[in-house]
């Protein structure tokens, strides 16, 4: 049991951190509502029309299918790619496995302007080639958020392997069992919740990526935040303000119902 | 065998391909673009305007990391060892903004400090300033929009640390009539000297190859190397250049990686 609580000196400190870390997400809110088209208070009159921007301008409906798009498909290819590596690794034992883990982190743990600088190197490269995967192209813009989310969906999936008991498959091997069956039958239906979780995180890397998708794209692939990286580096675009608010909104609303779901349950445990 | 070849295979093959070759492409062009052997080394390590980025990339990262840092302390304590209530109320000030994109995140700094922001208007409303202050288009927006987004990275090495505090040697320290203060310096704070030193390298790592918050803040008045690298590219097309400081760049933050995992390495014996 805790016997030392903080005290008022470090309570009074952590509220000027907390103030600090909400302050940017609650400054956004006023500058949404202004009538104005540059980035500034509404002073008096409050305005909608930033929100109604959103709506009715194609452009930015355009980007949010686009960046759904590139998620799904990127989260999907590398949460497979991911799967097989680590029920490989997991079932095999490799000599080299540390090394060969420590390869695929390798994305993860570079600068992400050097990760940047070498697939816009790698991806004007293939554009001599082909169109498909290209600079600037949808193929282009997936198989960069890939090879950046792809690390994340093996740390979480090598975890949720970490904790299933060797014995089942190993029970399965004894009698009979092909390797198929093993990864089919015995593995993936236990760690489904640790592939899930790892899509998850992966399509939300790869919605939120911008430092990447600024290097491989430029007029003609353009996901959400690319479009806001275009409003906020030119001139100040409001709109931004109120797509931040929703956003804000969204973030905010699953993380407190989330806590709230887990005081309940804590309570119910007790 | 065949398993290894249908199971592992592909994403070795598939990074092997779309990481690993551009990046030794990288390497080649930094030693061959537009002069071969060590000329864009040099170059890099002797021009002034590089210098400067790179000195002022070091002193930014530094107070960034220096600022997140204690910052993260002082809201991991209370995250860990308050109240059960006050603990909920912390997590959730670390969580939203952690979630929240970066492009949102800096643009709420600019909404907070630009001229017609925020806290202009408040300060001219209060009487207390004339004109504007200038708040963003300097460093001062960099190191506050970054340490912004670094500090939930350092709370999590930092709340493993506290919560391996053991109790009994606090309650020990009490028992023996250790004020509070001293407590905490003395007996307290080195105890978690682990987590604090993972999280000062993790932040410094993370700061230092950091792009979209610098170019936006500091909106072009105080470039990083990051940004530099960015405008080595597509503005002034020097690739040589660009590929040497991204070598140097991966080489000093391998380095840093490698006193992390053995300091954690050590830890964990």
């Amino acid at each position: 049991m805790i016997r030392l609580r903080p005290g008022r000196i470090a309570t009074l400190l952590t509220a000027l951190v907390a103030l600090f870390l909400l302050m940017p997400l609650i400054a956004v809110i006023p500058v949404s509502f202004t009538s104005r088209r540059y980035l500034s208070l509404p002073d008096g009159k409050y305005s909608l029309r930033h929100y109604r921007a959103l709506l009715e301008d194609p452009a930015w409906l355009d980007s949010f299918l686009t960046s759904v798009q590139v998620g799904l498909i990127a989260s999907l290819l590398a949460v497979v790619l991911a799967t097989a590596f680590c029920i490989g690794i997991w079932m095999l034992r490799p000599k080299l496995s540390g090394v060969m883990t420590g390869f695929v982190l390798l994305p993860m743990v570079a600068p992400p302007v050097v990760s940047s600088l070498t697939l816009y190197f790698f991806l004007t490269r293939l554009s001599q080639w082909n169109d498909l995967i290209a600079y600037d192209s949808l193929g282009g813009v997936i198989l960069a958020h890939m090879v950046m989310i792809v690390p994340y969906a093996v740390v979480v999936i090598m975890v949720s392997l970490s904790q299933l008991d060797r014995r089942m498959d190993l029970a399965a091997q004894s009698m009979g069992a092909s390797v198929a069956r093993r990864v089919f039958g015995v593995i993936l239906p236990n760690v489904r919740f640790g592939l899930l979780g790892a899509f998850f995180l992966c399509f939300l890397l790869s919605w939120d990526e911008i430092g990447v998708t600024l290097f491989v794209t430029s007029v003609d692939t353009i996901t959400l935040p690319r479009r806001m990286w275009m409003g906020l580096r030119d001139n100040v675009d409001p709109s931004i303000a109120a797509l931040s608010v929703l956003l804000i909104l969204v973030v905010s609303t699953v993380i407190i119902l989330r806590a709230i779901l887990l005081m309940r349950r804590e309570a119910r445990a007790k | 065998m065949r398993a290894f070849l249908f199971l592992i295979c592909p994403l070795l093959l598939f990074l092997g391909c779309s990481y690993l070759l551009p990046f030794l492409g990288i390497m080649q062009l930094s030693f061959s673009d537009p002069d071969p052997g060590l000329a864009q080394y040099r170059h890099v390590l002797s021009d002034p305007l590089t210098l400067s980025v790179i000195w002022r990339t070091l002193r930014i990262c530094a107070i960034v990391t220096v600022v997140s840092v204690i910052a993260a302390y002082i809201i991991t304590l209370l995250w860990v060892r308050g109240r059960p209530l006050v603990r909920s109320l912390t997590e959730l000030c670390i969580m939203i903004p952690f979630w929240i994109s970066v492009l949102s995140r800096a643009f709420g700094w600019m909404s907070m400090l630009s001229n017609r922001g925020l806290l202009n208007t408040w300060l001219k409303d209060l009487g207390l300033i004339d004109a504007s202050l200038q708040m963003t288009r300097n460093e001062f927006a960099v190191v506050i929009g970054m340490s912004h987004y670094l500090i939930p990275f350092a709370v999590f090495p930092l709340a493993t640390a506290i919560r391996n505090v053991d109790e009994r040697v606090l309650t020990a320290a009490d028992g023996m009539g250790a004020s509070r203060l001293r407590i905490f310096w003395q007996v307290f704070l080195p105890m978690t000297a682990s987590g604090i030193i993972g999280a000062t390298l993790l932040v410094f790592v993370f700061s230092i190859g950091f792009f979209v918050t610098p170019a936006l803040l500091g909106g072009g008045q105080s470039v990083l190397i990051a940004e530099l690298i960015y405008l080595w590219i597509f503005q002034i097309p020097q690739w040589g250049m660009a590929a040497a400081m991204s070598v140097i760049l991966m080489i000093a933050v391998g380095g840093i990686l490698v006193l992390l995992m053995r300091r954690y390495g050590e830890v964990a014996k």
